[in-house]
Parts: C-alpha cells; sequence; structure tokens
C-alpha cells in the first residue's frame, strides 16, 4: 500500500473565514498533522488558480489524499472531486472540513473559533488518511420522460421533452388538459385571449407522436430511482369509450342529473354526463361517479339507450393500472385558489355578490355562464370593487407570501369591466401594487387612466345595507376610513399547492418550502431541480407565478429532463454499503431501515453453509447508511463512512485544541 | 412573574417594525365608526417617536374598548391592542388618567372590584341560595364583579345557579373572598394592580385541591384566565361552553316553552378573541318554541357594544352615535323580540340603547342563562 500523502488547503473565503479563523495558526496547526506532507492557503481556493494550485502540488508532491478546509461540501464538493480527477488521483480520496458555515459564520470569538477550526481540520485529516478509492459506475437510462399535471407547464415541458425525440407520458388527473389557464378569459399584460392561445398547445399535444396523454388518471405509486423509474398510473373510469366517443354529445341531453359545473367555478349546472369544456383535449364525455344515478343505485341507463349506434358508454367500466418505465419526471401540478371562507370579514360564501378573481374570469369570459356578460342577479353591475390581499401576504391565514399575479389580474380585471359596463365606478384597495414585469407597469398606468381608483388600504370588512354590499378600509393616504357601497366586490385570491401535492410530495419524497410549495434543489441556482435526483419541476407546483414565467420554467425543467434521457447513462452512488457475510445474522433490520428497498435477504453459501445474509443492490443504494446503523452485528460498513472512519473522526474532535 | 414595562423596547416586543400600514385594523376599529381614533396611524407614531409624547398627548386612547378586532384581523400578527394598553400604563404609572379610572383603580386595590361598593356585599346576590363553599365541589362557579354587585346582573347570577342545580351540578363558590379577575384593569394599563391580582386569585384557585374545573359568568373572566393566567392549575370554561355540553349530554333538559323570536348577539372576549361561536347559538337551538334569527353582523363580524377595556367607566363626549344603538336598531328592523346575550357588559350597553331607543317593552336584552331559566321546570 502506497504510503499516505496528504495535501492540507485551507480557504481565506476573502474574510468569511479568515476573519473569524486565524489561518496562520491553522496552517501551523497542519503542518503537524500525522500523514501531511503539505499545507498551503489561500484567498479562494475554489477559484481556478486555487483549483490549479492543489493540482500542482499533487503532481509535483505526489500527494494521493486532499483536504479542503473552507465551506460546506454542499458548495464545491463536485468542484474538488473534479480537481482531483483532473490530476489523475480517485475523486474519492477527498475530504472537506467545513470551517465556515459549521465554524467561522456562527461565532464570533476568534480563538474559541480558531480552536474549533483546528478540531475541525484534524478531524478531516484523520479522515482522509483512512480514505480508499471508489468505483464510479454507471447505469443505463429508459429513454422516456413522465409529465405529472396537464396545465400550461405539463403542456409545455411535455411538448419540448417530445421535440427533443423522446416519449412522454402527460398525466394529468382532471377529465382534460389546460388547467387553471384554460378558464382564464384574457391574459396580462397583452390581453391575449388565453383559451386562443392554449388550444393549438393542447392540440400539439395530442397530435404529437412522441406524445402518450394518460387524462382523467393520477400516479399512485413510484418505485426506482433516477432513470429507471417504475410509476404506477391509475386510470379513472370514464364511463365513456375514449377510443370510440365522438363527442356528439347527445347523449349528455338526457342525462337527468344536473350538477355544478367545476369549470365555471360552479357559477353554472351542468350534467353528470358532461364534457368538460368545449375544446377539451381529449375531446371525450365523462361521467360524475358521485352524481350519476346509475353508478349510486342502478336505476337509471338513459345515456346508454341513447348511443345505441356507437355503443360508446360503458356503465360497468373499471379504473385500470398501468406500470410504465420511466427515465425522468418533471412534477407540473400546478395551484388552487386560496379558499376566501378563511376570511369572514369579507362576506364570500355569505353575499352572493362577493366573488373571487377565478369566478370572474368565468363571469366575464365569452364561454362562461352569461356568455362574457358581467352580470350579477341579471342586473350590469354599476358599482364594482376589487379587494386585493385575500389570502396572501397574510400570516392569520399561514400564507406569509405575495401571490405575484394579483396585482396584475386586478388590474386586468379592471380594465375589463371598463371596457364592458362603460359608466361602472372602478375602485381598488391595495396595499402595494406589484407591476414588476415586461409591460406591467405600463398595463398598470393604462388601468388607472380609464378612470379606476386606486386606493391604498387593506380591506377590513365587507356587510350589507339593504340591498347594497359595504366595503369599509381604511384610504393609508388620506388617514381616514372609508366605506364604498358595491353590488359586486371581487377579492383578489391568492395561490396556495393544488390539494393533491401533498400526496404526490411523498411518494416522489419531494419537500415543501415553508411555505408549502415544493422545494427546488436551490433557490438561487437550481430552480427546477428537487432533491430527488431525476424529478424537476415546473409551474406553480414550485411557487406562485404568471404564464411567461411558468412557460419558462416549464421549458428549463424539460431542458433538465433531457439530459439523463439523452445522455442515456447517469451515476450510481459511489458511497454505498458493503455486507461482510460472515457477520451477517440474517435478522433483515436492515431491509426494515432502508428507505430506498436497495438491500434484502438473499440466500448465500458462507463457508458451506447456506444462511440468510444482507446484499445490497448497488444501483439503488443511494449511501444514506440507515442499514450501517441498524445493523447489530457490525457486519454492514458504508464506504467512506466506515466505523474506523468515523470514529478516528470523533477521536480527533475529542481533543482539546 | 413580574410584567415589566420597558419603555425603550416594547417597540421590538410588539412587533411594530412589521408594521406595513395596511390600515386593516383602522378600517375594522368600531371606534373608528364614531370618531376620529386611528390606531394604524398611532402604531406608527409610536415607531416613531416615544410612547409618552403619544400618550400624553392623545386622550383618545381612552375610548379603546380593547374588542381586538385589531389584533384578529392584522396580516402581519402584530397586535395593535397592546399598544394601546401600554401607552395606558405610561399614563397610568405618571397618574395622569381620568377620575373616573382613578377611581376604578382606587377602588380595586380597596375592596378587590372596580364598582366601589365594599367587598363584604359581595355575597348579596345569593343570599338565601344556600351556596357550597369553594372547598366543597370540584367546580369552582367564580361570579364575576358585574353580576355580583350589579342588581340586574344579579338575576344571571342567580339563574345561572337555578340551572346548575337543576342539572344536578355540583358547585362551589368563594362568596366574598372572591377577587377581581383583573381584565379590566390590565386593559386599563394598570398592569402592576393586574399582577398582584393575578397572583392573588392564581394563589387562591391553584390553594383548593378539590378544584379541576372553573366556569364564569363573564367572558372577560373567562378570557383572562384562559390566556393570560400562565400558573393556573384548574381548567376554565366560559358558562355557554359548559351548558352547552350539559344540554348534548341530556343532563340539562329545557322544557318549558319559550315562544319568542330571538337573535344573538355575539360578546367580542368570547366571540372575536376566543373563536367560542357555536356553543352560545346551541343553547338558545335547544329553547322550546322560540325561533332565531342572526344579525347580519354575526360571529367575528358581531359589532362591539362598547363595554369592554375599561368603557364601561367613560364616556367618550361629542359623539354622534353608540354602536350599541346601531345594534339595537337592526335588531328591532328584524323584529326580534329578545336580544340574547353572554356578558354582563354587553347585557347593561345594549339594555341602554333599547332605552334611549324608545323600544323598551317592544325588544328585550336577556342573557342566554336567564332564557334557559324560564325554560327550567
Amino acid at each position: 500500500m502506497p504510503a499516505k500523502k496528504i495535501g492540507v488547503y485551507i480557504c481565506h473565503c476573502g474574510v468569511n473565514i479568515a476573519a473569524t479563523v486565524a489561518i496562520d495558526e491553522l496552517k501551523r496547526f497542519a503542518e503537524g498533522l500525522p500523514h501531511v506532507k503539505s499545507a498551503q492557503n489561500y484567498m479562494y481556493v475554489c477559484s481556478e488558480p486555487g483549483q490549479e494550485l492543489i493540482r500542482k502540488d499533487i503532481r509535483e508532491k505526489g500527494l494521493n489524499r486532499i483536504v479542503v478546509a473552507a465551506c460546506s461540501p454542499r458548495m464545491h464538493e463536485p468542484t474538488f472531486r473534479a480537481v482531483l480527477k483532473s490530476a489523475d488521483i480517485n475523486p474519492y480520496c477527498l475530504e472537506i472540513a467545513n470551517i465556515r458555515e459549521q465554524c467561522s459564520w456562527v461565532h464570533h470569538d476568534k480563538q474559541t473559533a480558531t480552536d474549533k477550526a483546528k478540531g475541525l481540520l484534524a478531524a478531516a485529516v484523520a479522515k482522509a488518511a483512512l480514505l480508499e478509492p471508489l468505483e464510479e459506475r454507471e447505469v443505463g437510462v429508459t429513454p422516456t420522460a413522465l409529465v405529472i399535471g396537464g396545465g400550461i407547464a405539463g403542456i409545455q415541458a411535455a411538448l419540448d421533452i417530445a421535440d427533443n425525440g423522446f416519449k412522454v407520458y402527460l398525466v394529468e388527473k382532471d377529465a382534460s388538459i389546460g388547467g387553471h389557464m384554460m378558464q382564464l378569459d384574457k391574459t396580462f399584460p397583452t390581453l391575449d385571449c388565453s383559451a386562443c392561445i392554449l388550444t393549438p398547445k393542447m392540440a400539439d399535444v395530442k397530435n404529437h407522436p412522441n406524445i402518450e396523454l394518460l387524462a382523467y388518471s393520477e400516479v399512485v405509486d413510484v418505485k426506482g430511482f433516477v432513470g429507471n423509474f417504475k410509476v404506477t398510473v391509475k386510470k379513472k373510469p370514464r364511463y365513456v369509450l375514449e377510443s370510440i366517443c365522438n363527442a356528439c354529445g347527445q347523449c349528455a341531453q338526457y342525462c337527468p342529473i344536473v350538477i355544478d359545473d367545476a369549470f365555471n367555478e360552479r357559477l353554472a349546472k351542468t350534467r353528470a354526463l358532461h364534457i368538460p369544456f368545449p375544446q377539451a383535449i381529449p375531446a371525450k364525455y365523462v361521467i360524475d361517479p358521485e352524481a350519476c344515478r346509475y353508478l349510486r343505485d342502478k336505476s337509471c341507463r338513459q345515456c346508454e339507450q341513447v348511443c345505441k349506434e356507437l355503443q360508446a358508454i360503458n356503465l360497468d367500466q373499471k379504473e385500470e393500472l398501468v406500470e410504465l418505465d420511466i427515465g425522468t419526471i418533471v412534477v407540473a401540478t400546478g395551484f388552487d385558489v386560496f379558499d376566501a371562507r378563511q376570511k369572514p370579514e369579507l362576506g364570500y360564501g355569505k353575499y352572493e355578490n362577493v366573488i373571487t378573481g377565478l369566478e370572474f374570469e368565468r363571469l366575464v369570459s365569452a364561454s362562461g355562464p352569461n356568455q362574457g356578460e358581467i352580470k350579477i342577479h341579471g342586473k350590469k353591475p354599476r358599482d364594482v370593487v376589487f379587494v386585493q390581499c385575500v389570502g396572501s401576504r397574510d400570516k392569520t391565514v399561514g400564507n406569509e407570501y405575495c401571490s405575484r399575479v394579483c396585482c396584475m389580474y386586478t388590474a386586468k380585471h379592471a380594465h375589463l369591466v371598463r371596457e364592458k359596463i362603460p359608466d361602472a365606478t372602478i375602485t381598488v384597495f391595495y396595499i402595494d401594487v406589484r407591476a414588476f414585469g415586461k409591460g406591467f407597469e405600463q398595463f398598470y398606468d393604462r388601468v388607472k387612466g380609464e378612470r379606476v381608483y386606486y386606493r391604498r388600504g387593506n380591506v377590513s370588512e365587507i356587510y350589507r345595507r339593504g340591498e347594497r354590499l359595504v366595503v369599509r378600509a381604511e384610504d393609508t393616504l388620506e388617514g381616514r376610513a372609508m366605506e364604498v357601497e358595491a353590488d359586486l366586490v371581487v377579492l383578489a385570491v391568492g395561490m396556495v399547492p393544488n390539494k393533491g401535492a401533498k400526496e404526490l410530495a411523498k411518494l416522489l419524497k419531494l419537500s415543501n418550502s415553508p411555505d408549502n410549495f415544493f422545494l427546488e434543489a436551490h433557490p438561487k441556482l437550481r430552480p427546477v431541480d428537487t432533491g430527488s435526483e431525476g424529478v424537476f419541476l415546473a409551474g406553480c407546483c414550485q411557487g406562485p407565478k404568471d404564464i411567461p414565467d411558468t412557460v419558462a420554467q416549464a421549458s428549463a425543467s424539460a431542458a433538465k429532463a433531457v439530459i439523463p434521457l439523452s445522455q442515456g447513462k447517469v451515476k450510481t452512488e459511489t458511497m454505498v454499503s458493503v455486507v461482510q457475510a460472515e457477520a451477517c445474522r440474517g435478522c433483515g433490520f436492515c431491509v426494515e431501515a432502508c428507505p430506498y428497498a436497495a438491500i434484502s435477504l438473499e440466500e448465500k453459501k458462507v463457508r458451506g453453509k447456506k444462511k440468510l445474509v444482507a446484499t445490497v443492490n448497488e444501483v439503488l443504494c443511494k449511501s444514506c447508511g440507515a442499514c450501517a446503523a441498524a445493523c447489530l452485528s457490525g457486519a454492514i460498513q458504508q464506504k467512506s463512512f466506515t466505523d474506523e472512519q468515523i470514529l478516528s473522526v470523533i477521536a480527533a474532535i475529542g481533543k482539546d485544541y | 412573574m413580574q410584567e415589566t414595562y420597558e419603555r425603550a423596547c416594547y417597540i421590538e416586543r410588539l412587533g411594530l417594525f412589521g408594521c406595513i400600514q395596511c390600515g386593516k385594523c383602522t378600517a375594522g376599529c368600531p371606534l373608528n365608526y364614531l370618531t376620529p381614533f386611528n390606531i394604524r396611524k398611532m402604531v406608527y407614531e409610536v415607531l416613531n417617536s416615544s410612547g409618552e409624547e403619544i400618550a400624553s398627548e392623545k386622550h383618545e386612547i381612552w375610548q379603546c374598548t380593547t374588542c381586538s378586532t385589531c389584533s384578529s384581523r392584522c396580516p402581519k400578527q402584530i397586535e395593535p391592542r397592546d399598544v394601546i394598553i401600554n401607552l395606558r400604563s405610561i399614563l397610568v404609572e405618571d397618574g395622569n388618567i381620568p377620575p373616573q379610572i382613578r377611581d376604578v383603580l382606587k377602588s380595586i386595590s380597596i375592596n378587590y372590584n372596580p364598582w366601589r361598593l365594599g367587598k363584604e356585599q359581595r355575597g348579596e346576590w345569593s343570599k338565601g341560595l344556600a351556596l357550597k363553599d369553594a372547598s366543597e365541589a370540584e367546580l369552582l362557579y367564580y361570579v364575576g364583579c358585574t353580576p355580583a354587585f350589579d342588581p340586574r346582573l344579579q338575576k344571571v347570577a342567580q339563574a345561572m345557579v337555578k340551572a346548575f342545580n337543576k342539572a344536578q351540578i355540583e358547585f362551589g363558590t368563594l362568596g366574598i373572598e372572591e377577587v377581581c379577575c383583573g381584565s379590566e384593569i390590565r386593559r386599563l394599563g394598570d398592569i402592576w394592580s393586574f399582577d398582584a391580582l393575578r397572583e392573588a386569585n392564581t394563589e387562591i384557585f391553584n390553594g383548593y385541591d378539590n378544584i379541576k374545573q372553573i366556569v364564569t359568568t363573564s367572558p372577560h373572566c373567562y378570557n383572562t384566565f384562559k390566556n393570560e393566567y400562565p400558573g393556573l392549575k384548574p381548567s376554565v370554561m366560559h358558562y355557554t361552553q359548559f351548558f352547552s355540553s350539559l344540554i348534548d349530554t341530556g343532563k340539562l333538559v329545557l322544557a318549558k316553552d319559550f315562544r319568542k323570536k330571538i337573535t344573538y348577539h355575539d360578546p367580542c372576549f368570547l366571540g372575536k378573541q376566543n373563536k367560542i361561536y357555536e356553543e352560545p347559538r346551541n343553547i338558545l337551538a335547544h329553547v322550546p318554541g322560540s325561533t332565531f334569527v342572526e344579525f347580519d353582523r354575526n360571529r367575528e363580524a358581531s359589532l362591539c357594544c362598547e363595554g369592554g377595556g375599561g368603557r364601561m367607566w367613560i364616556e367618550i363626549e361629542d359623539v354622534k352615535e353608540r354602536l350599541a344603538n346601531i345594534r339595537v336598531r337592526a335588531a328591532a328592523e328584524m323584529g326580534v323580540d329578545i336580544i340574547a346575550v353572554a356578558c354582563p357588559f354587553c347585557l347593561l350597553t345594549l339594555e341602554d340603547a333599547v332605552k334611549s331607543n324608545d323600544l323598551e317593552g317592544k325588544i328585550q336584552v336577556m342573557d342566554i342563562m336567564e332564557i334557559v331559566a324560564k325554560t327550567l321546570t
């Protein structure tokens, strides 16, 4: 075995470390540690000259183990591993001592911090001396992607991945793709008709040879790992045969059950047998299983009788489970609107003419309940009041964040009211107006110019006075409370994560940010990656955003998701666990401990005897170390985290410095 | 636990730097319907200058009823109501207070009640009722200063006893040993007397090993015991919670018809501050022969009667209207016979308003307990 020659590199990190840790003292200390051949300090070791310094030393001094005392390995572990590789030594002969986040950034006293840095460094050197070279391995990738969610984010991601030449499954839980964007009338700031710009993309999804659309379906199980996922999808029964139905609509006219129309935010009615909206993709009818009379008590088969020629109705259809082999996954589950009943002082749910922004979109849409005429109780409202920040920027309902789109969509709504009801009085109560995007401030100026009164004050209550509503807020710029009578109040409700997201998070092992949206791998530099390799985020499931930002993020997510698919291979974990068969007692605790089903008991012949031995699947193993910790016999050692290595770290830290 | 008042840092303690001046507090403040009292502005001014200046200049700080609409709605969860209490405590410490308040605080220190009546009169309401002592039951009925001393409210305490007895509930009272809970005293800014009262009461309640539960007449006493007495061992309930569950479990049956049209006025200290809305309604729903209608402004939107925060002892001058008047007129429009209340202060202020609006004989204000007593055989 060649002699261990450790090189130590201490980073100043500008003043981040050097202001609190005495670098010279640390360097002298390092030189005295066992196996240390050389100790250097540098301003920014992660910089190109810093990296070159390491490379040079490896070549000239024959170093075979490197210790970097600097920032958290989460910053630059890959950087330094690459440096070792480029200098022809095994990249896993690297140990990083975090003397920044764990030392200089959390202590004030220079002496204490320096002493602690010595301990951290001694521990890293002790471990480095025991590190062994590890093999990097690769495994193949299924050249197929899964996009979960068929709103604009999912649609865009699916199209981009498919255009790259890869097969995509697009799974959508509703009966049609399109999501919330389909419900919008015009979009800010261009006043593009939402459905008009969305339906071509929906048609592209339908026609794309690489996209297989699984609508009215849900992901129920995910196993495996990046490049090799096994996903189970439940196809819910429509009770209408997709391959036969031609959407003629005859059947629905005879359905006796009337239900609330979810697409129209319950402002209109539809039948239990219905098509979600005219431009639905897939353009097929569907039966609501909770409303259908036959499905509840077998007492009606009208629709079957009507569809005699095609026989597209099958009331005995069952749900189907399909298993898909998937390489990478894009999560695009979108948002729900905030439930304004949680703000009882605003009267939503109590007064009929207090509605949400999304309900307003349906009112004002040509495909909506009034063919685009804004009417309440059959009458055009004369005084319209808009209330901003409902369910956003509000600790009392647990939503501290700003929902980003409401200032702009309210300005758009105000414009639409002005367009359709020229002599209406329009008031917007706001706290701040956030018009940050391209063309937004100009749009806001234009809307104000259309005689819209913007009053600065957070609406505190809405109550009834006779037939009218009174909206009470303080005009903080005037310094007095004011009341505005209204016949229509629109609440600018914010976004909350889609309710299905919680279950999906468990399946995909996704974390949430404090605002309950999905957590990205790094908020600045990796906004579409997640902590789970091979799983990416697109759209509002990661945080509230408008359509341009959603589309941009969806394309970014698609680009990331394609990388493993186009490379055709991914690296597997190197620091896997190893079982010493002779010591294994076959108890199976490790199997219970493993969250990835990467270890199992297999019958093996050990010293002539057959016995159950824990066996690691190195491809599934994620190097978490749970099995090694659970093992009662000490038979499992994790590479680069062996008992000997960990004990050497503890021994080094336990000394006085 | 001494609540020390540090003039410099209460701004940080109350999180005032987080205020975005959105004005939701002012717009929801019931006082702001009547006067230029502007809590948002006060928070801003306190942030920018010393509490002393604001306190001595703004006489309107005595108008606040501490209903807590501001604190319950603030999206940044700041407590504007606590700013008022802190400002008042500056004035109390300097002795710079209206004479009515001075009298109240003096009465507390001498007689342990704010009504300037001798403490030996505290047992008058229960003459002839043969009540158990506090040491004789697991349940303590904490009567409260106003029901004990005010002749109108004494009827409520008597009705409570009738209902306890009908349901065969064993309960004790402290009699003349009962001491003010301190709720309004704290809200008037005398945080020092409040500390003393709290210490005394905690010692009394915890001192009885047999007492497991306290039931109060007033939501003010309930609120302060529940939320401001951290060392208290027995559990606390307002009588509406207690009796609602007695009715649900069949232990108390409201048998006789009471054929009236009833509405219910949510007290701020029970509703807005402690989210107890349904139990009082449950009791009223079991009143045989009655019909129930809701105010438009019900539950958290209930219009403060202007009884809390020391307002039982402070009048505002030059005010065009009283909220209690608005309330009884709204009740009259609905054609109700009874406005049901669950708080002694609401009862007194609303009854006053019935009289001053010439609605006597048309509308009655009754405590829920009085209604219940009418239905018991």
